[in-house]
């Protein structure tokens, strides 16, 4: 692979086979997403977010960009706006790793935190409030903006397509639902029967500190219509497949892999998929970001699992 | 007959502080009944005046989300854990 530049180095991932993971007859596939320039998936949806605003024109040299994220779209966007002259703010849940912080700080982004207990939520909820009224920032808000399914649709997608044309079905994790949306759409016209299925993360009770229900956020980009299934991971068997991954296939993912991998695991039996099904499961990103959280270290995976389930993995 | 629930700390206030309650029903429509009688309000924040399911309440019978099972008529058997969870993101 040859790029000009980073934009043209996004894409194009790996689709690596699971056989020592993958159920007596079925097949699972990863696709490393990893792979890309900042390590994730975002890096797909950043440059989309960018590339349609400023051909729209409401992104212009000296433009601040205010993004609420968990942390990869943020990383994802640093990265563009760093070179392009862009500065960036994004706000990010204090309950994110380490990781994120120093790749943020390096690309040069400002963060601004929002509270533990508010979630993605509280992200989403303290970008809108600095962005109103203020008419030279640009907020992409991956939450609500088509350009990021548009991604999935027009890249992942096809790329699964031209790698596995016979997949009968698809994981990925619930996020801003941008991947299932992109992804499901673009396999269900190659092949309606293609099923698909969101992993759920399933945290502790800290990430769900909402005063009241009505304070819920479902994204506008996500297309529940597209879902034939969604299914809840918690901490645990997310990190335990993320263990797994490493030890079994040589595969080094983040917690949201695992927690993927874990539904994929759960929906190959006949009563939803026949024998000799393909399934795809979308690796959002790699394991680096998350080695200070202690979730690839020794000791006991319940304990671990108990330190993890407070921290945002998706 | 007897389906564990887990209650997110956000619906805890009608459950004395209780983590997980215990109710009976052989669908969920049921449960949410037998779970108001037992712990006012309970029920009635689930499900609204319509009787379908809160728009930003997530309901999974074991380890699937009801909206893809059979909705609020999903069939409950002994031994079902019902959670309760807040629609929230990430990215």
């Amino acid at each position: 692979m040859f790029a000009p530049d980073v934009t043209h180095a996004v894409g194009n991932t790996p689709l690596v086979g699971m056989p020592s993971l993958s159920p007596e007859g079925y097949h699972l596939y990863l696709k490393l997403e990893g792979h890309n320039p900042t390590g994730s998936v975002k890096d797909r949806v950043a440059k989309y977010l960018i590339e349609h605003a400023e051909s729209d024109g409401r992104l212009q040299p000296g433009t601040r960009v205010l993004e609420p994220t968990s942390g990869n779209t943020g990383i994802a966007l640093a990265a563009l706006c760093a070179p392009k002259g862009y500065k960036l703010t994004c706000v990010m849940p204090e309950n994110t790793s380490e990781e994120r912080r120093q790749l943020l700080a390096l690309y040069g982004a400002d963060i601004v935190f929002s509270p533990a207990n508010e979630g993605s939520n509280g992200s989403v909820r303290v970008a809108r409030e600095m962005a109103e009224g203020d008419p030279d920032v640009f907020m992409p808000f991956q939450y609500g903006n088509p350009a990021n399914p548009l991604a999935h649709y027009e890249t992942t997608g096809p790329e699964i397509i031209r790698d596995l044309p016979d997949l009968a079905a698809v994981v990925a994790g619930l996020g801003t639902g941008g991947t299932v949306t992109g992804v499901g759409r673009r396999l269900k016209e190659h092949n309606p029967d293609v099923r698909v299925f969101a992993a759920e993360p399933e945290y502790g009770d800290l990430v769900y500190g909402l005063r009241n229900i009505d304070e819920g956020f479902i994204p506008p980009v996500l297309d529940q219509s597209l879902l034939d299934g969604r299914l809840k991971v918690d901490s645990r068997d997310a990190l335990a497949a993320t263990r797994d991954l490493a030890s079994h296939e040589g595969l080094f993912v983040g917690v949201s892999t695992g927690a993927a991998v874990a539904v994929a695991l759960k929906v190959c039996t006949p009563r939803r998929l026949p024998e000799g099904s393909k399934v795809v499961v979308i690796s959002p990103d790699g394991g680096w970001k998350y080695l200070s959280t202690g979730a690839y270290g020794a000791g006991d995976l319940d304990e671990i699992a108990d330190q993890l389930q407070d921290t945002l993995w998706a | 007959m007897s389906i564990e629930v887990r209650v997110p700390t956000v619906l805890r206030k009608h459950t004395d502080g209780q983590k997980t309650v215990a109710a009976e029903g052989s669908t969920l429509r049921e449960l949410v009944v037998d779970l108001e009688r037992r712990n006012a309000g309970l029920g009635a924040a689930l499900v609204g005046d319509d009787g379908s399911l809160h728009r930003f309440i997530n309901v999974y019978v074991n380890d699937e989300d009801v909206r893809y099972l059979g909705g609020i008529e999903t069939p409950l058997v002994d031994g079902d854990t019902v959670s309760i969870l807040p629609a929230v993101a990430g990215g």
